[in-house]
């Protein structure tokens, strides 16, 4: 199978019924330009319980060296669901730009 | 050697899909199309054909089971009517989408309501622009033909789309015929195994049915267009084959005494049968009557359809369904759009017939051709008419 261009220019390049032959090109798109609040964690108030990351839509958030769990902005699509979930009050979602 | 046999339709039709080795037989039983996939689920159980049947709990599953797999690369077979197509609407678009060339029979039947388990178009009507190939037996042995030529046709590298066929409920579905039924040797001769263009698998990995986001969608939709249109080259290919294996002719728009016509019926599904009787008392009678018979609904065949009514003073155009507060039913309404760039075309009367399953005879096919060429020219009052409708 040829390898397909990122994105097709012409009709004519498309494959049949737009079969993509590329496993893993979901992450080449960015859902975080969606996002019209993003979320801002509190480390001093977060408990490392990992509710945020259960309940995150997107399956974005992760957990980092020290523990703590942080959204990927480049997919972030800021629904707001870890910040509701969140009991101790450690997110808290602010307005883009 | 292909065997004369006597049979009910529906059951030849699933004796033919059985001859074509499918995989999957994924269905739902609703009248009048049951005794097709009844009769496979019986082919099945008998050890004659080695395919998984699935008994799902509804059309919409049936669909689904078919159209994942035909993705793994299985050859697949469905059948439904009415209600349970409109139930399946939703993979309808989805399984041309993702050219799968799953092979639909559909035992025409109105769609509710009132409720009426009987005959008419109403229902693939209302999937016509779902990107499937459509066909139209007008008979027991077509409905056989179709059946093996559906599978050749969808499978084929330039195609690779959904092929629905239909058979007018009860009066075909339920209607013992003589049929030339072809053997295996005959049908492995011309139909090859499925060799799908990719399938899902582990070891060659392909995503099927992504998201197209409004920078991509037009050309995927254009896409989509190319392929059915570009798709009559090869059903024409196949159907010559046919005729060069099995003596019997296939074509768009099949022609009835159309030498010398002046005045053509069209008709679409078992009606062609009717209508050549009345067209043969019409040309006893001295009336220089023809009769077309459309049997490929899509693509739609306006090259031919250009060619066959060459010369005609009036056509009849005669449907099966009705479009609600539309400018005319659908079959006219499309001739009328094909023709209407041409310089010369004949008049067009638009007349529905046999709505729920009411009668066709041919003294209707008659007066029909006798109002639109006698002397009083009843010409119907408005773009179209319900023809017999008491009270009009």
């Amino acid at each position: 199978m040829e390898k397909e261009k990122k994105w097709p220019e012409k009709w004519q390049e498309l494959t049949p019924g737009c079969m993509v032959f590329r496993p893993g090109s979901t992450r080449e798109y960015h859902t975080g330009t969606w996002r019209a609040q993003r979320p801002i964690y509190d480390t001093g108030r977060c408990i490392k319980c990992g509710v945020c990351y259960i309940f995150c839509p997107e399956g974005c958030i992760s957990q980092d060296a020290d523990g703590y769990f942080m959204a990927d902005l480049d997919y972030c699509k800021g629904c707001g669901i870890c910040a509701h979930e969140c009991w101790p009050g450690a997110i808290k979602m602010v307005e883009e730009g | 050697m292909s065997e004369r046999i006597g049979m009910e339709i529906a059951l030849a039709a699933a004796e033919a899909v059985a001859l074509c080795k499918p995989d999957v037989v994924a269905a739902y039983p609703i009248t009048p199309n049951t005794h097709i996939p009844e009769h496979l689920s019986d082919i099945v159980a008998e050890g004659r054909l080695d395919a998984d049947f699935i008994c799902v709990e509804s059309e919409h599953s049936a669909l689904s089971a078919c159209c994942g797999a035909s993705g793994a690369g299985a050859r697949t077979f469905t059948a439904t009517s009415s209600q349970g197509l409109l139930y399946m609407a939703e993979i309808v678009p989805i399984v041309s989408a993702m050219r799968l060339p799953v092979v639909m029979a559909i035992g025409n039947r109105a769609l509710s309501g009132p409720i009426n388990i009987w005959n008419d178009h109403s229902d693939i009507m209302s999937q016509r622009d779902t990107g499937w190939i459509s066909l139209f037996a007008a008979d027991g042995q077509e409905s056989v033909d179709m059946m093996i030529q559906a599978f050749r046709i969808a499978e084929h590298r330039d195609v690779m789309l959904p092929v629905n066929i239909n058979l007018d409920g009860f009066q075909l579905t339920h209607v013992v015929e003589p049929m030339m039924m072809p053997d295996q040797k005959e049908v492995d001769r011309f139909l090859p195994a499925y060799k799908p263009y990719a399938a899902l698998h582990p070891d060659n990995i392909v995503s099927m049915g992504a998201l197209a986001m409004p920078d991509i969608f037009n050309e995927a939709m254009q896409a989509k267009d190319h392929v059915l249109i570009n798709s009559k080259e090869v059903i024409l290919d196949v159907w010559k084959e046919w005729e060069e294996q099995f003596g019997r002719k296939y074509e768009p728009i099949g022609a009835y005494r159309m030498d010398g016509a002046e005045i053509a019926l069209l008709t679409m599904g078992s009606m062609g049968d009717t209508a050549e009787v009345a067209i043969d008392e019409l040309r006893e009678k001295g009336v220089k009557a023809g009769l077309l018979k459309l049997k490929l609904w899509r693509p739609f065949p306006t090259e031919e359809l250009l060619k066959a009514v060459k010369g005609l003073k009036t056509l009849v155009v005669i449907d099966r369904a009705v479009s609600f507060g539309g400018p005319g039913a659908p079959v006219c309404s499309e001739i009328k759009a094909a023709l209407y760039d041409q310089k010369e075309r004949p008049l067009i009367t638009n007349y529905i017939i046999g709505l729920g399953g009411r009668d066709v005879v041919v003294t209707d096919f008659v007066k029909m051709v006798q109002q639109a060429i006698g002397p009083q020219k009843k010409k119907p009052a408005k773009a179209y008419e319900i023809y017999g409708v008491r009270g009009s």
